[in-house]
């Protein structure tokens, strides 16, 4: 094979424009930022919203295509995209959290906005990955940025405690994750998903080799979304960790890491779910009910909704036990809604933040309908979304998932979660309970200056409303990403067991 | 070729090399010393890599697999040293038990 | 690759590896590393990983381990005192390297793998030549992720590491007062 010959690989600009833009837009931010004061850098962020803005559009041609390009390395389908566009909002509104924190704290504006940027790239790689290598580089140009997001208040001892753990766990978990991608290559002599799903259909599918591999990537994947028991990491560094950045945390690279867990396990290796199902279900389990236990003795916002996170990613991985195209369809509504939801909440931990991190107790939310009615209600409304109050998104997410799982017969599962609901219900309401039940608090501030951030925690509640009281068009997109990854798999799997 | 030695050689060496990383991951006190349990770990993948390549027919995947491995170690010790710089401008030391401000 | 060159190199490596955990002066861990890194290396282009091997040995070995020593000096780490006293963390660690001793069982038995594995290779395999074809066609894209990952990691290590403002100063002085008065 001639190595220029572009047409040899099916070269194509469609999958990759995105990421190009939003690549060069990093870049732009990075130079344009070169000679600016580290308080003037509300122009990157306008900047790098422009960048995802273009992005945005660009990926929209991806939706309703199949294939692969690049010799297989990158999937170009519905999938990809519904995951690279959900990427794109979830940075676009760090951003707009950000442009008034950045400055007011100090941070380097440029070197910031044009990280968000490439770990938003790293992600949306992670999302239209067609093997292995190229999940594997998203998930560490992704990691690499929010490590050293996290850090960025460099002389705070907070941030730098997030940054080394989170280094730390990282890069150990790296570890395992490369090690399982050389088990799953030996067992099937292959890294691409193609040919791994064609070699999943030879009769080989109890090589140990192959289950050892699988258990690996396990692990690597349970770190990067903080499952019980690889956790430990992550309420030090959500606490520590610039708080936009912290949102990010729990969104972005939530969305970024499951994108490519549900890619790899539930695309291509749903063939044999068999042997990974109960590991998972294991996972869930674990991860549902640590978090919320612990969730409901926190005293810090940041670390209760680390917690919450981590609950949340057992939900998830309730979905991901059932396996199969309607769990798929699920879990992909379930991310979609948790992204508004968590990133609406987080932008008003951001709000009423004062510099050094005074105001991020949930004591100080004490008496806030009074002073602040409006931040209140647009809690409250996030806080009963992530309980799972009808009709906002968080409870259509959760009856997708709880649905599907009891489809697939996993009735335990189900009552375990409904049961986590419950404890999860208290932590979330009594916070709510401080804002209009009890006095003292601190002061919000004048909000009304902050127009980014009041448009972030807008946006933020409409669409948590929107997408829980008229699912429909989201599920069907879930459904649409889901089967056009998983389709001819599918396809496969039902001629070969009739 | 021979003498014996096979696929199931490498992999051997490999998990050793595996498990003495994580060893050392898991008993060091300073951070430096953890990350050089973590390069352990990944010179154990890329045992495997290579393993694979050349008893699993001759590809080319598993070499190119390699050459990125090593890649990221040099990007992941180049952002965990300066991390490691900016932890000691603060605490003075890179013990990972006395950074320890943040609980719960 | 003789087969008396290859447990000579593991040994080594392993004897290296074991150095890297049981020594105390992060000095001489390094060059623990160092040489476990090396006789890798050798392994590597035993088999026919030419390129690899000697990337192992310039890159990973020169390079990112000078870095390393950069540091240590750069910070005199001192000799550590003893592990760490997290006692749940050591039993977890034991724990799951007894598990994976025990998966040791499982590879020892050739006959479980079921794949047909050969060394029999085409001239030329290992070559720079046909190595760099497949990087720049088949892994074209990862190739140039690659560029952007190096990329990340130095803005990364810049915006660490660069010169304290006047803000951060007065940032830290806010934050140890914090600390003392939480204290």
């Amino acid at each position: 094979m001639n190595p220029f010959n572009l047409a040899a690989i099916n070269f194509a600009w469609l999958p990759i424009l995105p990421l190009i833009t939003v690549g060069i837009g990093a870049i732009v931010v990075l130079l344009a930022g070169v000679r600016l004061d580290d308080e003037e850098s509300e122009g990157l962020g306008w900047l790098s919203l422009a960048a995802l803005a273009v992005a945005f559009v660009l990926t929209l041609g991806i939706v309703g295509q199949t294939g692969v390009a690049f010799a297989g390395a990158l999937a170009v389908d519905s999938f990809s995209a519904f995951f690279e566009l959900v990427i794109l909002i979830a940075a676009a509104f760090t951003i707009l959290m950000s442009l008034d924190y950045a400055g007011e704290n100090h941070l380097a504006g440029a070197e910031y906005y044009s990280l968000v940027l490439f770990s938003a790239l790293g992600m949306m790689l992670m999302a239209s990955a067609g093997d292995l290598i190229v999940i594997f580089l998203g998930l560490e140009t992704m990691s690499i940025a929010v490590y050293v997001l996290a850090g960025l208040r460099r002389r705070d001892p907070r941030s730098n405690e997030a940054a080394i753990k989170y280094f730390l766990l990282g890069a150990f978990s790296t570890g395992f994750l490369l090690y399982g991608i050389a088990l799953i290559y030996g067992a099937t002599g292959t890294i691409k998903f193609e040919a791994i799903r064609a070699a999943l259909t030879q009769p080989m599918m109890s090589n140990p080799m192959l289950l050892l591999g699988l258990a690996m990537l396990l692990v690597g994947f349970a770190f990067k979304v903080a499952a019980v028991p690889f956790h430990m990491w992550t309420p030090d560094v959500y606490e520590g960790a610039p708080t936009p950045i912290t949102g990010f945390m729990a969104v972005g690279v939530k969305l970024g890491a499951f994108a490519g867990f549900v890619r790899i396990f539930l695309v291509n290796f749903g063939p044999v779910s068999m042997h990974w199902s109960q590991a998972l279900w294991v996972l869930a389990v674990l991860t549902m009910t640590a978090g919320n236990v612990i969730a409901v003795v926190q005293t810090n916002i940041k670390r209760m909704l680390a917690y919450s996170a981590i609950a949340h990613a057992g939900y998830i991985l309730v979905g991901m036990t059932a396996a199969g195209p309607e769990a798929g369809s699920a879990v992909l509504y379930y991310l979609l809604a948790y992204a508004f939801t968590n990133l609406g909440a987080f932008a008003i931990v951001v709000a009423l933040e004062r510099r050094g991190s005074v105001g991020d107790l949930i004591a100080d939310y004490r008496g806030l309908s009074s002073r602040s009615p409006a931040l209140a209600g647009a809690m409250a409304l996030f806080l009963l979304s992530l309980t799972g109050i009808p009709p906002l998104a968080g409870f259509m997410g959760k009856f997708y998932i709880f649905a599907a799982a009891l489809h697939q017969g996993y009735t335990g599962l189900v009552v375990i979660a409904v049961l986590n609901s419950v404890v999860a219900a208290y932590y979330y309401i009594s916070v709510i309970v401080a804002m209009y039940m009890e006095e003292g608090g601190i002061d919000t501030g004048r909000l009304a200056r902050k127009p980014a951030l009041v448009a972030a925690i807008g946006l933020a509640a409409i669409a948590t409303v929107l997408i829980g009281i008229y699912p429909a068009p989201y599920m069907s997109a879930a459904a649409n990403a889901f089967n056009s990854a998983s389709g001819e798999q599918a396809m496969r799997a039902a001629s070969l067991n009739p | 070729m021979g003498g014996g030695i096979g696929l199931n050689h490498f992999l051997l060496l490999s998990l050793i090399i595996f498990s003495l990383g994580m060893v050392c991951v898991l008993t060091r006190r300073n951070a430096i010393g953890i990350l050089m349990g973590v390069e352990l770990i990944l010179n154990s993948a890329n045992i495997n890599y290579l393993a694979f390549a050349h008893y699993g027919g001759a590809k080319y995947d598993g070499q190119v697999f390699a050459i990125f491995v090593i890649m990221l170690a040099a990007a992941e010790a180049v952002i965990g040293l300066a991390v490691v710089l900016a932890i000691y401008q603060n605490f003075k030391t890179i013990d990972v038990d006395a950074t320890e401000t943040l609980s719960g | 690759m003789p087969a008396g060159l290859f447990w000579f190199l593991a040994a080594l490596s392993i004897l290296a590896a074991l150095g890297v955990v049981l020594q105390r002066n992060p000095v001489h861990c390094l060059l623990a590393l160092v040489l476990t890194l090396l006789a890798i290396a050798v392994l590597f282009i035993g088999q026919d990983a030419i390129v690899v091997g000697f990337l192992q040995a310039i890159v990973y070995a020169g390079a990112v381990m000078v870095l390393f020593l950069f540091v240590i000096w750069l910070l005199n780490l001192p000799v550590e005192s003893g592990p760490t006293g997290h006692l749940a963390l050591k039993l977890f660690g034991t724990l799951a390297v007894a598990a994976l001793l025990a998966e040791l069982a499982v590879f020892l038995v050739p006959s479980r793998l079921q794949l047909k594995f050969s060394s029999a290779h085409a001239a030329g395999y290992g070559s720079i030549d046909a190595l760099s074809q497949t990087l720049f066609s088949e892994y074209l894209i990862a190739f140039e992720v690659t560029s952007v990952l190096l990329l990340v990691a130095v803005i990364g290590a810049v915006a660490l590491a660069r010169r304290t403002t006047q803000a951060e100063l007065q940032e830290r002085k806010e934050a140890s007062a914090r600390v003392e008065k939480a204290a």
